[in-house]
C-alpha cells in the first residue's frame, strides 16, 4: 500500500494574511490514535498457527491487543493456556474457548482454574505486501 | 494523600509480562555484561539468591534449580516503566517520577463529612486495590501501594505492604496509631533518606528505630545533622514538608560506560567504544535538549592486574555542542593520549559535562557555534534510530564489528520495542 500524506495546505498568501483556511487545516490521519484507545495498555504481537483462520486471522499476522477492556462473549481474546500465550474466541454461555477452526477442540474454562485472560484482539492487519 | 506505587522486583516482573509460563516462578536478572545478580522475583528472593551476588559463583547451581536468567534488557524496562507511569494518569493528573519503577502520586482528599474515620480509612485502603489491580490488568506489572499524608509516610507505608503479607500489597498509614506501630517496627536504616552513615551516629544517640526518631528532639537533630533530617522527623509525624516534584529536571551530567566483554590491548576497539557510548551520551544530550561544554573520558584496567591503572582526561569542546560527530572526533583523538601500549583494559566510558539549555545559547561573535544544518541532521538520526530501531545509522567511527560489546547472553527479545521481536501468539 501506498502512503499517502492527508494534510491540506493553503495556498501562500503574498501580504501576509493569515488564509481563513487556515482554521480548517486537518492534521495527518494518524493509524495509531485510530486504532489504539489506550496506548498504555496496549501491545502488538504476531500470530502463530492456523486455528484462527476462521476469523480471518492467519499465520504471521499483526494481532493488537488491548489489556484493558473487560473481555466480552464472543470476542477474540488471547490467554495464558499452559504459560503460553494464545489466541480463542470466549464463548461466556458455554464457558469455554473456542478456536475458529473446525479441527481444534473447544478448552472449558472450569479446567483450567489458572487461566488468566491478557488481552482483548482489537484488531488484526495482515500483510499483503511484507512492510 | 500521598501515595507512593512502587513496582515488585521491577526487572524480574519485566521478563514475566510476556512470558506468563515464568510468573510465579524465580527469575533472575544479570547485570551489564552479565557480571552480578541486579534483580530477583519472589521465589528467587526464598531461594536465597543474593542481590548482586556473582554469576560465577551460582550460575550452574541456578541452572539445576530451574531459575530462569535473563541478561538486562533496557528497551523492555524502559518501556514498561512508561506504561505503568500512564497508566497511573487515570488516578492522578498530579504525578512524580521518582525512579524506573515508583512513582509518586498525589491523591485529593478521599474525607467527606459524613463518613466515619474507619469507612475513609476503608475507602483508601479500597483506592489502593483499586490501583494495583489496575496497574496489573493494563500491564501486567505487580506493584505495592503505600498511602499517607507525607511522601516519607507513603514509602513506610510501601514497606509495609510488601512485608506484611495481610496487606496484599496495599498499606494505608492515615491514622497515628497506625504509623507508629509502623514506625515502632522500622530500623532508621530503612526510613527514606537517612543513609547507613547517619544511622550508626544516631545509634550512637541510642536512636534505633523510626519510632524514637520521630520522638526525638527536631532542633538537637538538626544541630547534630542536617536540615534534611530534621524534616524527615517532621515528616514522619504526618506533617508534610516535601512536595511532588512533577517536573523531571534535567540531568546535570550524562554518563554512559560499559565494561569490555574481554580485556583489550588494542586501541582501535576502544577508539570504537567510546564512539558507540558518545552516540549513547549524545542522544541522552539531545532527548532533554541541553548542549554539552566538556567532555571525559575515562579508561579502566580490570583492578587486579598488575599495572593496575585507571585513567581521565576533561576537554573543554571548541564550543558548546550536541553533535555525535564533533564530540566523537575529539573523544576518538584523546583516547589515543590516553592510551598506554601494554595495558589490558576492561572498560571504557564518556561523561557529557557542563551542560547549558539549548534555547539559551550565548551567542559567540567569534565562535558561531553549532550549525543549523549540524542540528537538522542531529535530529533526523535521533528520529530514524527512534524509528527502526538502535543502531540503524550510526556515526562511521562506532566500528562494524563491535568486538567488544556487552556480553548479553540471556537477552530476552525487545517485545514492546522491535518489529521483529513481537511476542509470538499461539493460534
Ligand atoms: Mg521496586
Amino acid at each position: 500500500m501506498k502512503k499517502y500524506l492527508l494534510s491540506l495546505f493553503t495556498h501562500s498568501v503574498p501580504a501576509g494574511f493569515p488564509s481563513p483556511a487556515d482554521d480548517y487545516l486537518d492534521r495527518s490521519l494518524d493509524l495509531n490514535t485510530y486504532l489504539i484507545k489506550h496506548p498504555a495498555a496496549t501491545y502488538l504481537a504476531r500470530a502463530k498457527g492456523d486455528s484462527m483462520e476462521g476469523c480471518g486471522i492467519f499465520d504471521g499476522d499483526l494481532l493488537i491487543v488491548d489489556r484493558s477492556i473487560e473481555a466480552q462473549h464472543g470476542q477474540i481474546i488471547i490467554a495464558a493456556i499452559d504459560g503460553q500465550l494464545t489466541c480463542k474466541i470466549l464463548d461466556k454461555n458455554k464457558q469455554c474457548l473456542t478456536s475458529a477452526n473446525e479441527h481444534f477442540t473447544p478448552i472449558r474454562i472450569s479446567e483450567f482454574s489458572d487461566l488468566v485472560i491478557e488481552g482483548v484482539v482489537i484488531h488484526s492487519v495482515r500483510h499483503h505486501v511484507l512492510p | 494523600m500521598f501515595c507512593l506505587v512502587d513496582c515488585n522486583s521491577f526487572y524480574a516482573s519485566c521478563e514475566q509480562v510476556f512470558r506468563p509460563d515464568l510468573r510465579n516462578k524465580p527469575v533472575v536478572v544479570l547485570s551489564n555484561n552479565d557480571c552480578f545478580i541486579v534483580a530477583r522475583s519472589a521465589q528467587a528472593k526464598a531461594m536465597g539468591i543474593g542481590d548482586l551476588q556473582t554469576m560465577f559463583d551460582i550460575k550452574s547451581w541456578m541452572q539445576q534449580q530451574n531459575v530462569t536468567i535473563f541478561s538486562s534488557n533496557y528497551a523492555l524496562y524502559g518501556d514498561l516503566s512508561a506504561r505503568v507511569m500512564n497508566t497511573l494518569r487515570l488516578f492522578s493528573s498530579r504525578i512524580e517520577i521518582y525512579s524506573i519503577d515508583e512513582m509518586f502520586l498525589y491523591l485529593e482528599e478521599i474525607s467527606s463529612p459524613q463518613n466515619s474515620p474507619t469507612q475513609i480509612s476503608e475507602s483508601m485502603n479500597d483506592y489502593g486495590k483499586h490501583i494495583k489491580k489496575t496497574i496489573f490488568q493494563h500491564t501486567a506489572m505487580p506493584v505495592s501501594v503505600g498511602i499517607a499524608p507525607t511522601k516519607t509516610l507513603a514509602k513506610l507505608a510501601n514497606r509495609a505492604a510488601k512485608i506484611i503479607p495481610k496487606c496484599q500489597g496495599v498499606g494505608v498509614l492515615d491514622t497515628s496509631k497506625k504509623w507508629d506501630w509502623v514506625k515502632k517496627r522500622t530500623p532508621v536504616n530503612k526510613i527514606w533518606g537517612i543513609s547507613s552513615r547517619f544511622s550508626a551516629r544516631l545509634a550512637e544517640l541510642n536512636i534505633y528505630t523510626a519510632l524514637e526518631l520521630a520522638n526525638s528532639d527536631p532542633k538537637m537533630i538538626r544541630r547534630y545533622f542536617n536540615v534534611c533530617v530534621e524534616r524527615t522527623i517532621e515528616e514522619l509525624n504526618g506533617h508534610a514538608c516535601l512536595s511532588l516534584e512533577e517536573i523531571p529536571t534535567p540531568k546535570k551530567q550524562i554518563y554512559c560506560s560499559r565494561s569490555f566483554a574481554q580485556k583489550t590491548k588494542q586501541l582501535p576497539p576502544i577508539q570504537d567504544a567510546i564512539s558507540l557510548y558518545v552516540a549513547r551520551a549524545c542522544e541522552k544530550l539531545r532527548a532533554q535538549q541541553s548542549m554539552s561544554a566538556s567532555l571525559q573520558i575515562l579508561l579502566y584496567t580490570a583492578s587486579y592486574e598488575s599495572n593496575y591503572y585507571n585513567s581521565h582526561q576533561v576537554i573543554q569542546l571548541p564550543y558548546p555542542s550536541d553533535d555525535t560527530r564533533l564530540i566523537s572526533a575529539i573523544a576518538r583523538t584523546a583516547v589515543q593520549h590516553l592510551f598506554k601500549p601494554g595495558v589490558a583494559y576492561i572498560k571504557a566510558g564518556v561523561g557529557l559535562l557542563e551542560l547549558s539549555d539549548k534555547k539559551h545559547q550565548q551567542l559567540d561573535m567569534f565562535h558561531p557555534g553549532q550549525s543549523t544544518k549540524t542540528d537538522q541532521l542531529m535530529t533526523v538520526i535521533d528520529k530514524i534510530n527512534t524509528h527502526y530501531g538502535r543502531n540503524s545509522i550510526y556515526v562511521a567511527a562506532e566500528g562494524v564489528h563491535k568486538k567488544w560489546a556487552m556480553r548479553q547472553a540471556y537477552r530476552s527479545p525487545s517485545y514492546t520495542s522491535q518489529w521483529n521481536e513481537l511476542p509470538e501468539i499461539k493460534c
